[in-house]
């Protein structure tokens, strides 16, 4: 029995989804780590920041 | 202070987000780098094991599909802890993990049913049936869209966060109809061959593979799961902020 080919298709999908949930996972990251340096560099702080410094 | 309060005390601190981000930062890379490796063993060892005397090449889909499934059953187990912890202790992690662990279920799930259809076209001669087992995990997945819907249906997360606790909490009982779909019905799936009481009926040569690997992407599933609440934690600071900011322009103190 040869069933390369649905081994492969198996494998390939799990590949891509599993790296797609990867990226969508790290560029949501990095954009609210990106949205708090911009509103910490227009000066603007949570409360909990401001009464630690 | 006694052991039981420090312990308490330790627990109680990953309750502060802080905290929690500084211990999923130290983790993570940790996590990440040891799921990746014990699922490259899992997987090596799935392709060094023997074919399956019946089923030729196609056993090695299982490696991946037997984990995937698992993962769907047990990250929506985590997700109705944490809608417990929402509804009865109101822990201020508890709707983050549960709204994090969502996209992550529904794609384990998906991956589960795309990777048993592949499996089941060489095997059974169809991609699908609307059997038992196959029929409830499709239920599944779709519960796992309407709560990714429900987490993001409201500006204000603590309304959103007590609606999808309580429609997690319902759709609890898919769980063992799910595990048990197989024996209440008469389905084209097989029956359980690993959780059984009388023990595995799978050979060792394709047991341990399927342990290691199905061991790797639960490893894989926390690290997406940390990953996923820290970022999750973060978008709330900038809405949090956000808003501070509004506050601060409309009385004229912003800026």
């Amino acid at each position: 029995m040869n069933h390369t080919l649905f081994v492969t298709a198996a494998y390939a999908v799990s590949a891509l989804g599993l790296g797609g949930l990867a990226i969508w996972i790290l560029l949501d990251q990095r954009a609210r780590r990106r949205e708090i340096a911009d509103l910490e560099a227009a000066g603007i702080t949570r409360r909990s920041a401001r009464s630690k410094s | 202070m006694t052991d039981a309060a420090v312990a308490r005390t330790k627990v109680s601190d990953l309750a502060n987000p802080t905290r929690f981000l500084a211990l999923a930062g130290a983790v993570l890379p940790w996590l990440t780098a040891t799921a990746l490796i014990v699922i490259a063993i899992g997987l090596w060892m799935g392709f060094a094991a023997p074919e399956d005397y019946q089923q030729g090449s196609t056993v090695r889909i299982m490696y991946l599909h037997v984990p995937f499934a698992w993962l769907s059953m047990m990250i929506y187990s985590i997700m109705a802890i944490a809608a417990l912890g929402t509804l009865v202790w109101r822990h201020p992690l508890a709707d983050v993990a549960l709204k994090a662990a969502a996209p992550i279920g529904a794609t384990f799930t998906a991956l589960a049913l795309a990777t048993g259809s592949i499996w089941g076209r060489p095997m059974w001669g169809t991609w699908w049936v609307w059997d038992g087992r196959l029929t409830s995990v499709f239920v599944l997945f779709l519960m796992y869209l309407g709560i990714i819907a429900l987490t993001r249906a409201l500006d204000d997360p603590g309304r959103s966060a007590r609606m999808a606790a309580i429609v997690t909490l319902v759709g609890v009982v898919n769980i063992p109809i799910i595990k048990f779909s197989v024996e209440w019905w008469n389905t084209l799936h097989q029956p359980a061959s690993v959780l059984r009481l009388d023990g595995p009926t799978i050979h060792p040569s394709l047991l341990w593979p399927l342990l290691v690997s199905a061991l790797g992407f639960t490893l894989l599933f926390f690290a997406f799961h940390l990953m996923a609440m820290r970022a999750e934690i973060w978008r709330r600071r900038v809405q949090a902020m956000r808003r501070m900011a509004a506050r601060g322009a409309g009385t004229g103190a912003g800026a």
